[in-house]
Order: C-alpha cells, then sequence, then structure tokens
C-alpha cells in the first residue's frame, strides 16, 4: 500500500528547504557543531580553495581535510556572494538537489527490496500470514522521513558536504540491490574516499551482489523445502527456485571488484590533477584520511570523543585512539555471520554503527540511517523502546544547543553539560542499533516458526 | 755598609732595564686590545607633550674582529655575548623586555625613538643566523635556552615550533634565515635587569648606569630594556644595550614656580627623575655623554636660535654643545643640548633639568596611520580581529595635498595556532565602504596555522589612498579547543594575541647630525641616522579560550568507556542470543539438578543416581580445561620471554 500524497510531500520537503536557503537569511548552521564537523564544514572548504587559488596547497594549515573533488566542484561557488543571501547559497542549492536525488534513490532501493519481499513470502506461502499484519511501502516511507527529517534539513540548509557523503552511501546501496556493479562500485569509491568510514560496507555490498537483497533466512527456505518434499514430492519446482535464490553469484562481484578498482584508480588520478602542483596525494592521505584516525581536532561535536580526547592523559591517547578505532571494526564480522541473509539491513547497522563511533559525527550521519531505517518498516514494526526513541531523539537535538548556548555563548554552564547530551545521545543510538537487531532476529524467527507451523 | 759590588750592581741594572723593557711590551701590547673594544655610554633626556618625560639609555660596547675572532679573553666586551654569537653564528639579534605600550598618539610616531626603541609589551626576540638553512630551527632552539638562561626569562617557551615564525619581508627583509618570536605576557623586572647590567663593564656602580635607580625606573609608564646585537666579519661585534623608560616627574617644583594657571609642563632634572645626580663617567668608557633633545616645535616657537636660555625654558646646567638636526625634509628638526660627563665628577656632579618658564602645548609629530587593532564579536566559539588605520593626515604636510598619491603599509602578524583563522574572510573597508581585495592588498603571504606545530603568519603590503580617513581590515576566525595539558595554570586569563606590526616603507624617520669633528661619533646618533623605516606595533589582544572541566578526566573517561562498553556488550548479547536454545535450557535447568544440592545428598549418604554418560563429558571437560590452562601458560611464559628480551 503505497502513501497516496508522496508527490506532494516531497515536493514539499524539497520546497520548505528551499525557502529556507532563499529566504531563511544566515542561520548560522553553517557553524554549528552539531551540524558540521571539520570534515564538512563549508568554511574550511572556503579556505581550502583560498589556499589552492593563492597556489598553496588547500591541505596546508589544519584547516581543509576533505577531499579535493569537492574543492574542484564547490569550490567555485563558495566565491561567489549575492546579496541579501547567505554566504554559500550557491552550495546550499545543490545540496537540496543532493538530498532530493538521495530520496529519490532511497524509494528505488525500498521498491527493490519490497519485490524481494513479497517474492519470497510468496515462495514461503507465508503472504497472508505477514503481509495482513503490516504492508507500507518501505521505500516511500523511507524517502519522506530522509526528506523531512529535521536533520537532514538542518544539514542541508547549513550546507555541510555531508549530504554529499550520504548520497554516495544511498548511490552504492541502490547499485548493490539492483545488481548494477559499475554503480556500487562508484558510490563505494567515492563515500569512502570522502569519509572513510564506507569502507566496511564491503561486506553488505558483496552479500548484495552475491545473494541479492534481504530474504528470510536459509534455514527457513530449507525447512520450507523439505516440508514441502514430504508433502509433496512431485512438485519440486518450488524448492529448486527457492534454493536458486541463494545461490552466491560471483559474476557482479567479480564485476564490482573489477570496476571498483577501475573508480579507485580514477578516482586518485583526479585527485592528483586537482592537487597538481599544489601538494601530493602522499599529503591528501595524511591530511584526511589521518586527520579522522588520529581526532586531532578537539573542537566539540555531538559525539564523545572529542572530550574524552581532550581529557585523556597523552601517554594513553594512542591506546585509546586504537580502542576506538577497532570497535567500529570489531563488529563488522559477528553482524555480518548473524544477518548475512539481510546485507541491505547489514548495511543499514554499519551505517549506525559509524554514526555512533566515528572521530567526527554529526546530525548529517544520523539522518542517513535514520532514512535507511524507514527502508525496514515492516520488519521492525515489532520493535521495543520506539517511544523512549523517539522522544529521547528530540530530547537530544532540543537539549544540545541548548547547552552549548550555556557553555560557550553564556559561560554559565562548563563542557560537562554538552557533553552530557553527546552521552545521552550515544546511549540513544546504541540502544536503537541493539534493539533493531534484536527485532530483526525475533522477525526472522517468527517466519521460520511460522514456515514451521 | 759598603756599596755592593760591581758586578752585582750591573746584574741589577739589567734586571731593572729588562723589567722596564717587559712592562713597555706589555703596555704596547696593551694599547691596541684597549682600542679593539670600545665601550661607550650616552643617555638622552626629552620632554614629552603629556608632561612626562623620556629618558633613553644607550650603551654601546664593541670588539673588533680580531678581538672578537680570538675570544679567549676580552677587557670590556662581555664574554657571554661573543661566545653566543661564535656558538650560534648569529649576525644580527634583538632582544627587547617592555612593559607598557608606547603611545604613539602622545610621544610620538615618526621618529627614531619610537621606530627603534618602542617595542611591544612582554618578550620579543628575532635573530637572522649565518648558517645553511636547514640548521636555523635547531639553532633557534638553542639560542632560546642560552638566552633564558643569560636573562632569566622564560624566552625557552619561544623553542617551541608553535610560539615563532620565519617571516620573509613583512619583518624584515632576509633570505630566510631569520627567525621571529614574541612572549606578550612575559612580566619583566629587576631579575631581568640585573643580568643585563653585568653586561656592562662598571654595572651600576659608576657612570651614566649608575642612574638606574629601580624604583623610578620600574614605576613609569613604559619600560623596554633592549639588546640589540650584530656581527659581521668586517667590523666585529657590536652590542646596543639600550632601556627606553618613560617617566612622570614630581610637579610640584613646577607649580611652586608658576602658579598662573595649572597648564605649565612639570620642570624636572635628573635629581627628580632618577633621586640621584651624575658623578663622573665609568672610567673604562671611551665617550660618556647626556643629551637633552627638545622638539622642533618648541624650538620654532622660542624663536632664538637653539639656546639653553630663553623665555620658554631655562636649562639647569649650560651645555657643553648644542646640535641642530640637518633636516632634509622641512617638517622635523630638533635641537639636542650635548653635556660632557668626563666633565663632571663628585665634587661637581651633573643635574640635567629643564624649567619651563611658559605654559607650553606642543605634539610630536605621529606616523602617517595610527594602527589599532581590536576583536569583534562574543562568545568562545568564534571572532574576528580588526585592524584599523586612522589617518592623521601627515602626507599633506609632508608631500603637499595631493589625493591621488598611494601610502603602501606593511602588516606582519603573527597568531597562535589555536585562533584559527580563515584568510578566506579578509575584508576591507575604506572610509567604510567595502572594496574589494585586489584594489587595496598589493601583495600578501601567508602561512597557515598548523594545529599544535606551526602559528599562523600573515604578511601583507597594502596600498591605501591617501585621500583615506580611515581603513579597517578584518578577519574571522574559531577558537580552537586545547588538550587539558596546554592550557597554563590560568586558564580563564585567556590567551594573548601578539603584537602586529604595521610598517611604513615609504617614511624613514632618520635624523642626522652635524658631525663636528671625528672626535665626535655618538652610537645614540648614528642609529638616529641609520635608516629607520616607519613601523608601529599595535595593540596585544587578549582572546578568552573555551576550557574543559580541568577536574574531569577521571569521570569523562570512565563514562565514556562505559558507554562504549555498553554498545559493544548489548550489541554482542543481542547476536549470540538464540531464544530457542534458551527455551530448551532452560527446560533442561529445570530437570537437572545442581552441583551443591548433589554434593550435600552425598554427603547425607544418601544414593545418587549416576548420569547417564557422566565420565565421558567430565573428563572431556577436564581435558578442555587442562589444555586450556596449559594454553594460557605457555602464552603468559613466551610473553614474559619476549618482554625481557
Amino acid at each position: 500500500m503505497a502513501i497516496r500524497n508522496f508527490w506532494s510531500m516531497a515536493a514539499a520537503a524539497v520546497g520548505f528547504r528551499l525557502v529556507l536557503v532563499l529566504f531563511g537569511g544566515d542561520l548560522h548552521l553553517a557553524s554549528r557543531p552539531e551540524v558540521s564537523t571539520p570534515l564538512t564544514s563549508i568554511r574550511r572548504l572556503a579556505e581550502g580553495y583560498w589556499l589552492k587559488q593563492a597556489s598553496m596547497s588547500p591541505y596546508s594549515g589544519s584547516m581543509y581535510h576533505g577531499s579535493p573533488l569537492l574543492l574542484l566542484v564547490l569550490g567555485p561557488l563558495t566565491n561567489k556572494r549575492s546579496v541579501g543571501h547567505h554566504d554559500h547559497i550557491y552550495c546550499s542549492l545543490i545540496f537540496v538537489a543532493v538530498d532530493f536525488i538521495a530520496a529519490m534513490l532511497i524509494r528505488a532501493t525500498g521498491r527493490r527490496l519490497q519485490i524481494a519481499r513479497n517474492r519470497n513470502l510468496k515462495s514461503l506461502e507465508l503472504t497472508e500470514a505477514v503481509s495482513n499484519s503490516v504492508n507500507v511501502s518501505a521505500g516511500d516511507i523511507a524517502s519522506l522521513i530522509y526528506l523531512w527529517n529535521p536533520w537532514a534539513i538542518v544539514t542541508c540548509v547549513g550546507s555541510c558536504t555531508s549530504p554529499i557523503e550520504n548520497l554516495m552511501v544511498v548511490i552504492m546501496i541502490y547499485g548493490a540491490c539492483s545488481r548494477l556493479a559499475p554503480l556500487a562500485a562508484f558510490g563505494y569509491v567515492m563515500a569512502t574516499h570522502l569519509s572513510l568510514y564506507p569502507a566496511i560496507l564491503i561486506v553488505p555490498i558483496i552479500l548484495l551482489l552475491g545473494y541479492g537483497p534481504d530474504a528470510p533466512p536459509t534455514k527457513v527456505f530449507r525447512i520450507k523445502s523439505s516440508s514441502a518434499s514430504k508433502t509433496d514430492v512431485s512438485d519440486n519446482d518450488k524448492s529448486s527456485s527457492s534454493r536458486d535464490v541463494q545461490q552466491f553469484l560471483w559474476k557482479p562481484v567479480f564485476h564490482f571488484i573489477l570496476w571498483m578498482l577501475f573508480w579507485t584508480f580514477y578516482v586518485l588520478l583526479l585527485s592528483s590533477i586537482v592537487l597538481n602542483k599544489v601538494g601530493g596525494l602522499q599529503e591528501m592521505f595524511e591530511k584526511t584520511y589521518g586527520f579522522i584516525l588520529t581526532v586531532k581536532d578537539l573542537s566539540p561535536n555531538i559525539g564523545v570523543l572529542w572530550y574524552f580526547f581532550a581529557e585523556v592523559f597523552d601517554f594513553f591517547r594512542s591506546f585509546f585512539l586504537i580502542v576506538f578505532n577497532m570497535n567500529i571494526v570489531f563488529m563488522v564480522l559477528p553482524l555480518a555471520i548473524r544477518l548475512k541473509h539481510r546485507p541491505c539491513f547489514l548495511a543499514f547497522i554499519y551505517t549506525a554503527i559509524v554514526a555512533i563511533l566515528k572521530s567526527y559525527p554529526s546530525v548529517g550521519d544520523s539522518a542517513l540511517y535514520l532514512g535507511l531505517l524507514g527502508l525496514f518498516a515492516n520488519e521492525l514494526a515489532e520493535m521495543q523502546f520506539t517511544f523512549f526513541l523517539f522522544f529521547g531523539y528530540i530530547g537530544v537535538s532540543l537539549l544540545s544547543p541548548v547547552m552549548h548556548n550555556l557553555w560557550i555563548w553564556r559561560g554559565t554552564g562548563n563542557a560537562n553539560f554538552y557533553f552530557a547530551t553527546g552521552l545521552a545521545y550515544t546511549c540513544l543510538q546504541t540502544v536503537l542499533v541493539v534493539e533493531s537487531v534484536s527485532s530483526m532476529i525475533k522477525h526472522d524467527r517468527k517466519l521460520r516458526l511460522l514456515v514451521t507451523a | 755598609m759598603a756599596a755592593p759590588p760591581p758586578a752585582l750592581r750591573r746584574l741589577l741594572l739589567l734586571l731593572l732595564f729588562s723589567l722596564l723593557l717587559l712592562a713597555s711590551v706589555a703596555a704596547a701590547a696593551a694599547a691596541p686590545a684597549a682600542e679593539e673594544e670600545e665601550f661607550t655610554e650616552e643617555l638622552l633626556l626629552r620632554p614629552l607633550p603629556d608632561r612626562k618625560a623620556l629618558a633613553h639609555f644607550h650603551f654601546r660596547s664593541s670588539a673588533s674582529p680580531s678581538a672578537a675572532a680570538a675570544g679567549r679573553h676580552h677587557h670590556v666586551f662581555p664574554k657571554a655575548i661573543a661566545q653566543l654569537v661564535q656558538q650560534f653564528h648569529i649576525s644580527e639579534l634583538e632582544l627587547s623586555f617592555t612593559q607598557g605600550r608606547w603611545n604613539y598618539e602622545q610621544w610620538g610616531g615618526y621618529d627614531p625613538m619610537s621606530t627603534n626603541y618602542a617595542k611591544p609589551p612582554g618578550v620579543e626576540l628575532w635573530a637572522a643566523f649565518d648558517l645553511p638553512l636547514d640548521e636555523i630551527d635547531a639553532t633557534w632552539k638553542n639560542l632560546t635556552h642560552t638566552l633564558s638562561g643569560l636573562f632569566c626569562a622564560s624566552i625557552n617557551f619561544l623553542e617551541s615550533s608553535t610560539a615563532f615564525s620565519a617571516p620573509r619581508w613583512g619583518f624584515k627583509l632576509n633570505e630566510g634565515n631569520l627567525r621571529y618570536g614574541a612572549l606578550p605576557r612575559e612580566a619583566v623586572c629587576t631579575e631581568n635587569l640585573t643580568p643585563w647590567l653585568k653586561l656592562l663593564p662598571c654595572r651600576d656602580k659608576a657612570g651614566i648606569a649608575s642612574l638606574l635607580y629601580r624604583p623610578s625606573i620600574y614605576k613609569g609608564y613604559y619600560h623596554s630594556q633592549k639588546l640589540k646585537l650584530t656581527s659581521s666579519q668586517s667590523f666585529g661585534i657590536i652590542i646596543d644595550q639600550t632601556l627606553t623608560v618613560v617617566l612622570q616627574p614630581d610637579t610640584f617644583r613646577g607649580q611652586q614656580l608658576h602658579s598662573t594657571d595649572g597648564q605649565l609642563q612639570p620642570s624636572w632634572s635628573m635629581k627628580d627623575l632618577f633621586n640621584t645626580k651624575l658623578s663622573g663617567k665609568c672610567r673604562v668608557s671611551k665617550s660618556s655623554r647626556v643629551f637633552l633633545e627638545i622638539e622642533n616645535d618648541i624650538v620654532d616657537k622660542s624663536g632664538t636660535e637653539a639656546s639653553w636660555t630663553n623665555e620658554l625654558f631655562v636649562l639647569s646646567t649650560a651645555p657643553d654643545r648644542v646640535l641642530k638636526e640637518l633636516n632634509n625634509m622641512d617638517a622635523q628638526s630638533s635641537s639636542l643640548y650635548e653635556y660632557d660627563v668626563s666633565n663632571y665628577n663628585n665634587d661637581k656632579p651633573l643635574d640635567v633639568g629643564i624649567t619651563w618658564k611658559l605654559p607650553l602645548i606642543w605634539s610630536c609629530t605621529p606616523a602617517p596611520y595610527h594602527a589599532n587593532r581590536f576583536l569583534m564579536g562574543s562568545g568562545n566559539e568564534r571572532g574576528s580581529i580588526a585592524l584599523s588605520f586612522r589617518s592623521t593626515n601627515l602626507h599633506k604636510q609632508l608631500f603637499g595635498s595631493s589625493n591621488d598619491c598611494s601610502i603602501k603599509a606593511v602588516v606582519f602578524q603573527v597568531v597562535p595556532w589555536y585562533v584559527k583563522v580563515y584568510y578566506h574572510s579578509l575584508q576591507i573597508f575604506i572610509d567604510g565602504n567595502s572594496k574589494a581585495i585586489s584594489e587595496v592588498v598589493e601583495k600578501i603571504h601567508v602561512t597557515p596555522s598548523e594545529d599544535k606545530h606551526l602559528p599562523g603568519t600573515l604578511e601583507m603590503l597594502l596600498r591605501l589612498p591617501c585621500s583615506m580617513e580611515s581603513a579597517t581590515l578584518s578577519l574571522d576566525f574559531d577558537k580552537g579547543f586545547l588538550h587539558i595539558d596546554e592550557y597554563p595554570p590560568d586558564a580563564n586569563q585567556g590567551f594573548d594575541i601578539p603584537s602586529a606590526l604595521v610598517t611604513f616603507p615609504e617614511f624613514n624617520s632618520s635624523r642626522s647630525y652635524p658631525e663636528g669633528d671625528t672626535l665626535f661619533l655618538s652610537p645614540l646618533l648614528q642609529t638616529f641616522k641609520e635608516d629607520g623605516v616607519v613601523k608601529s606595533y599595535t595593540e596585544v589582544l587578549l582572546v578568552p579560550l573555551t576550557t574543559p572541566d580541568f577536574s574531569m578526566p577521571y569521570n569523562v573517561i570512565t563514562f565514556t568507556c562505559t558507554v562504549l562498553a555498553l554498545y559493544f556488550g548489548s550489541l554482542l548479547n543481542a547476536l549470540r542470543r538464540r531464544i530457542g536454545e534458551e527455551e530448551r535450557e532452560l527446560k533442561k535447568a529445570a530437570v537437572k539438578r545442581g552441583l551443591i544440592p548433589l554434593l550435600i545428598a552425598k554427603l547425607r549418604g544418601k544414593k545418587v543416581d549416576p548420569p547417564p554418560q557422566g565420565s565421558s563429558p567430565t573428563s572431556l571437560l577436564s581435558t578442555k580445561l587442562l589444555l586450556k590452562v596449559v594454553f594460557v601458560a605457555v602464552v603468559a611464559v613466551s610473553l614474559h620471554y619476549l618482554s625481557n628480551s
């Protein structure tokens, strides 16, 4: 059941963004710590572009830490000013378009998932049992969540580069869902180039390309086929078809790897052309990936690591850097083993984990995984603590600016006030991840019980 | 007693003769050595328009190249400095300790005093080295430590690469061999003066330095103690030690003399300023002079050609000579009244003073622009630095009132890394109207700051139109957040941005005086004659930075780790949980009895029915356990072995 007024609501979301960009004046969103990080800040990008124009390396000094390609695309736009609007209005307009494209791709991904889901339920003969309870068009919901998410709007209007990073992740997932290896490889390479952490998404992408979109566990099909063969030996048509679904296809994976190598080479080539005579790739890696991994900038953001590294004793610093960076990688394998039949969901979980644990988190990252969460509206319908989570997110997003104001602007509070909201926010995200994983596992178990019953 | 035999007498005579010869040889050897090293002392006094008095002490010690090269023994030249120059291959060095700020509006900005001896508050150090470029940074670090020991100051803080910079043309034209550092917060006190005085041959026991009465010189409005060192192959090492103080003379004497209206300038003498009179020169000094300088404005008004007693003022003692400035432009000329201290002694001490007869208002010539710098914005997140220029219309006096001309100004500014300047946000307003950068900025060189590594350096050549009244430059910045250990003990006081330096290369403040004879070669007047491009330093800025909670490190570490452990643990738990198995386990647990009830039952002697396959699982369990223990032991031993080796 599709949402009736989808197009009018999507248009309204885009219109709302445009109104804010064109007539909102300077909302100073570009310097909010929740919105912009040292990696995504447009002001730093403008500084990098200025340095490059002055025939210096854009990475000289500690201002710019983004990709040279963004510098090429967005740099010239930061110079143009129009009277009566805020400084980076042209960039903001681009980000409105980027957000819209990302929402459309999420919708298309949702369609693919929906088709796969209906096919699988049909082959398991569970269509009535499951679909009657909940069946909404997950793609429409997800893209509307993405478009109307206040954080996505704030990020877009504040013109940070995170909408572009989000778009690349969405392109990757969409490409993998529809088995377009070149597109998936492009999204993967670009997302990794822009913000490093999407590199762990290679696991769900390969699973998606190999096995196809999300399906109930293989075990369920096996039980179904065995019971089917027991009841009706002659009817082996269905069981063979279900076995085909689970076959791992090496060809698209192979294509993906080839295309990935090609795009990597291409991106590096472009970067080195942009950085020609003003620094090299070595410096680029040091100033982007090195800056991400070593948490050099201690300016406050919505995470917890900035305060941790501002306070931790120097001789423990490298130990904790290793621990926190490994924490992201630690969970990749267990999750992949348990959820290998649902690669798209796996991608969502990875994105959420990255948003929790990355060194410079912002609400733009949360906007992405909350949008992807909508894709699993049917499966996660029985999730617990949704009320608590919903109001927790609202509370944090209201309290965080207040605490920041008390600390930085008024001087009546101190850093702990703001850090407390960061802690609460990390806890909330943890609860969200854990609950969605366990309710997805429960959902699979329910399917198995339904099949065996 | 008989006379000694003639042989003995001859021997004695010979001995005497040889002694005499030796003495004369020694004298002959000593005489050129004394000429190789020279010491001169001078004092310049000048009344200032705002009822204050300026005293400028100038001591020069020089060593000729041969004396500097020998380096073993020095007569009057300080050995510590000679060793310093040899050790670090310094070609030029300037170190200044300053307290208070030179008032460019009242005390002038267009004379040698303000361009050479007005220094930014705190410590400023720059040095040019005669070394290959890659060795300079390391040498600079050693130099800061040496100077810090030599002058009892925390100059060693300039060692860190975040504290010094290498300007190319904004400060002084060089080939990359110059380093510049400033510590705006350094307090200056007698502990810095004492080692500085130690470099003088007479210290403060005799000569002009004996006037340095501590309570009065530290009571002043401005106090700048400077050491300038130049070394070259051709003329050896020269140290200029100067102390510039601006004092407030006691005013009651003037009021007694003339009480018609309160506008009479205070009359003062050396006794009032320094609590003592000058009783003779330092014996080893080659020359010892005191000058009293009267600005041209007064000289013009007095009408009479530079006499020491006229209807405006009377000097307490008749000068030995009067010098009039040779002016190339008709703007500036001043009179110097010279006293030779060697004519005075304990019985007849010198007490130079001035007594005003009429109320008088005059002004010093200002720099072409008054440069001021200030911070804009509130809060601890971001702000802007603004540099403003106010025209003093000097160019109209100098070049006539043509409005098509333009004036060059060079801005040199060092910003610490925690003030993250966005150089692309440079905005220029001339008379309140925004101007394009390219219209005003002729040349710009930026070294952007690197976190915890390099300060930002801005060198900018501006071309300001003559007709403008005021110009403002503004730069946005973000305030950085520091690690808890990087804050100083008084973190909430804020952090200082060192003074910016504004230079006007088209204006030269040098003054030349007639050279009467070859004997008269005053180092003080020589420095006045040397090329003096008009400079002015701006204010030091105080930037408050946000502080974290300093008492929290343990709490933050535990909280953060707890949250991450919560994430890790609960997610892993959610993943490895198998509800079906759990239900089965629960059923089993209901059937199976625990170990302790079993034991109790055994103790009571009751018969326990043996478990069906009791032996094999336990043995399997024990072998597993044993294997585990062995594995851990092996790992521990190997680790121990590896760590020991």
